[in-house]
């Protein structure tokens, strides 16, 4: 395993593991979390690592406690992660809420697994795209990345971390049971190449009245210990985060505030991966897993010269709403492939706003990869 | 010498009820807030024991040493 | 006399000192005992931080007291608290919690808080119901009371919350009254200086709430009386029978235990551990 090496370094590791070496290297110091399949191997493997990084890892009570200990570590001024799946998000929904609303940077990654309820641990579902959007109380955004492979568990671990420091919130890294279980290769970056984003920090006490709240280019944050005078609150707040839960006005003011924080700055956060899209006919809109399948689709297809493209949102949160537009304006027919029952594709179909046929088409049995003629049959079925 | 802060009073009476001299009492007259505050009725008793103080919930005693 | 002059604690505040709490509240009483405890103790105010929930507790120290102070979710206040500590164990974390916050909603924090001994300071008002919302029963409701939400008499036994402190592993323990003023302001210093956790009790009026359900509407001077005749000290107590202290309020320092690690410290060791593993 790696230990600050000078070298790159490749080698064979789970998703999960790739995943807790990406927070690592992305300098994060605090994690907590508690036991749950299939994202455990985090747990198992950071419960000795931090120990090595000079950091703490804590295995909490329950997961309400797990995103509670990271969002009050990440005030102490580290960057901090927890790991969970489902069942957990569902219990963390609340303190999520606290941390969008009182601005703190922190890494959720949640390994996706067989839903409603306890489900079916082991098995992999794309079942939390909307409970991690709109799991907590009100009008907020949130920022997710979905990962395809233990490479990306790797990459988008520290990218998590970076917007999270840049935008001061939540991130989500939205994995699945398959792609955390998964071992392929992973190639580490020389720690020179990194480049890693550190919160703002206010330096200095700026008086009572100090602006460390609701700024659309991200407000400084105060660490505790240092004589700032945080005033931290979920309740409605205003710019220096006294309360004030009684007028509309300053709540819609916090609302949008926290809103546009994420979606002006939409163009440095989204992501595209796209493949012979430009001359497609036929686009195919996949995230995560799926996203795999459907580069295997096009290549099938390109042989048999059909011209279908792949559009793969890495972020899936903030939703790419313009370029699913973009997208819609220049192919005939987008496809939806998502390992669920269409949690994405109304927002497909509403930003393609009629201008192409948006069909939403799940594996034939949830929980299963897609075989490529799947998706080619219904290909053929729309050109 | 103690100080009250009338408008801060919420009328609660505490003072008044752990006060081992008995020196305190309500005044006929309300604050804004509509509640009659404690009044010092007999200074020279006063021992400055300080408990009307502690005890009041809205920080409206103090408690000084006269500099005199 | 009536000229204004600044109330000694008035440096411990963001602002002008101003709760909004009902006349009468214990919570003020209660807010003096801590900032006098740290005014005791000389520390310096910048390297406190504190950490409260949802009630009425919740708002002792925020937004007032003029240090970090994290305000975060119902029940919550240990665990954002923990990961607090963690993170900067050279400050000292003191949470405020109500009774409700503490053995409700946040009890399952609350006892391993205990168990792991992690530094923090927790003042816990136990006001014996819940008064933000309106008087419902709480877990630390006497038995057979009569409340909003249980208008027929309470038919469950309540909690005594330090002997569920004791029990879960907490290494310092103490139960005062507000009534107690100055006992408490000395277990407060003892407990910020207490290498652990400390958990201190405070049996705290509710004049409005509470003084409903015990037929002393709106008479804190009366809930204090009653606390006044009915304390006694866990010394004395020991020396009765059951009966003799059932309907008493037994006060004092129940524990404190300077053996057992705590947390913090555990952390370090085990990095020291961990590095000196990977030199091997």
């Amino acid at each position: 395993m790696i230990n600050n090496s000078k070298t790159n370094k490749t080698d064979f590791l789970q998703g999960n593991i790739a995943c807790a070496e990406g927070a690592i290297m992305a300098g994060c110091k605090f994690f907590a979390g508690y036991p749950i399949t299939p994202a455990s191997e985090i747990a198992h493997h950071l419960s000795k690592r931090m120990f090595e990084v000079d950091g703490t890892f804590i295995q909490t009570e329950d997961e309400i406690a797990a995103i509670a200990n990271i969002v009050g570590a990440s005030w102490g001024g580290v960057k901090s992660m927890t790991a969970t799946s489902g069942p957990g998000i569902s219990l963390m929904q609340e303190n999520i809420g606290l941390a969008v609303a009182t601005e703190t940077p922190c890494v959720i990654v949640n390994v996706q697994r067989g839903a409603p309820s306890t489900g079916s641990p082991s098995v992999h579902l794309q079942g939390d795209i909307l409970q991690s959007k709109f799991g907590s109380q009100g009008d907020y955004q949130i920022i997710a990345l979905a990962p395809a492979s233990p490479q990306e568990m790797f990459d988008f671990t520290i990218k998590a971390f970076n917007l999270a420091e840049q935008f001061r919130t939540p991130v989500f890294v939205l994995s699945d049971s398959l792609v955390g279980h998964m071992r392929e290769r992973v190639n580490f970056p020389l720690q020179e190449e990194l480049i890693l984003s550190e919160r703002k920090k206010l330096e200095h006490y700026q008086g009572i009245h100090q602006k460390i709240f609701l700024d659309e280019e991200v407000a400084p944050m105060p660490v505790f210990g240092k004589g700032l005078k945080a005033n931290i609150t979920g309740s409605t707040h205003k710019e220096d985060g006294f309360r004030n839960v009684s007028d509309p006005k300053i709540m819609d003011n916090a609302i949008k505030k926290l809103t546009n924080k994420i979606l002006k700055h939409k163009e440095e956060i989204i992501e595209i991966n796209e493949h012979e899209i430009d001359d497609a006919e036929v686009a195919i809109l996949s995230y995560g897993l799926t996203s795999r399948a459907v580069l295997e689709t096009v290549k099938i297809a390109r042989k048999n010269g059909i011209k279908v493209g792949s559009f793969r949102p890495i972020t899936v949160w903030p939703f790419p709403e313009e370029e699913v537009e973009k997208l819609s304006r220049r192919v005939k027919t987008i496809i939806v492939c998502e390992n669920n029952l269409g949690q994405l594709f109304p927002f497909v179909k509403s930003a393609a706003c009629e201008h192409c046929k948006v069909i939403s088409l799940p594996p034939k049995v949830l929980g299963t990869l897609y075989y490529p003629e799947e998706i080619l049959e219904k290909i053929k079925e729309v050109i | 010498m103690v100080y009250i802060d009338k408008e801060a009073c919420k009328g609660c009476g505490i003072c008044i009820s752990v006060c081992p001299k008995n020196i305190l009492a309500f005044t006929k007259d309300l604050n804004q807030k509509g509640v009659p505050y404690p009044k010092m009725i007999d200074e020279d008793k006063c021992t400055l024991c300080e408990n009307c103080m502690i005890y009041c919930p809205d920080f409206a005693v103090v408690v000084k040493k006269d500099d005199k | 006399m009536e000229k204004k002059i600044n109330h000694p604690l008035q440096k411990y505040f963001r602002g002008p000192i101003n709760y909004t709490t009902c006349p009468g509240c214990g919570n003020g009483i209660i807010s003096q005992a801590i900032l006098w405890a740290i005014e005791d103790l000389a520390m310096d105010f910048d390297k406190f931080a504190f950490v409260s929930g949802i009630g009425c507790s919740g708002w002792i120290p925020s937004p007032s007291y003029n240090t970090d102070v994290l305000h975060v979710t119902h029940g919550r206040s240990i665990a954002f608290a923990t990961g607090l500590k963690l993170a900067t164990p050279n400050i000292k974390v003191i949470v405020t919690a109500g009774d409700g916050d503490t053995s409700a909603i946040g009890g399952n924090h609350f006892i391993h808080a205990c168990r792991r001994n992690i530094d923090l300071t927790m003042i816990c008002v136990n006001n014996q119901i819940y008064g933000m919302t309106g008087g419902q029963v709480a877990p630390s409701t006497p038995y057979h009371s009569k409340t909003t939400t249980t208008p027929y008499g309470s038919i469950e036994r309540p909690f005594d919350l330090s002997q569920v402190a004791i029990s879960a592993g907490a290494t310092m323990v103490a139960r005062w009254t507000t009534f107690q003023a100055r006992q408490l302001r000395k277990s407060i210093a003892k407990a910020i200086l207490h290498n652990g956790f400390s958990f201190i009790e405070i049996i705290s009026q509710c004049p409005v709430q509470y003084g409903k359900v015990i037929g002393k509407r709106n008479n804190a001077v009366d809930m204090l009386m009653d606390y006044k005749n009915r304390s006694i000290n866990v010394r004395k107590a020991k020396k009765l029978s059951p009966d003799e202290v059932k309907d008493k309020i037994v006060v004092g320092e129940f524990i404190e235990d300077k053996q057992v690690p705590e947390l913090t410290q555990e952390v370090k060791r085990l990095r020291k551990e961990a590095v000196s593993r990977c030199q091997k």
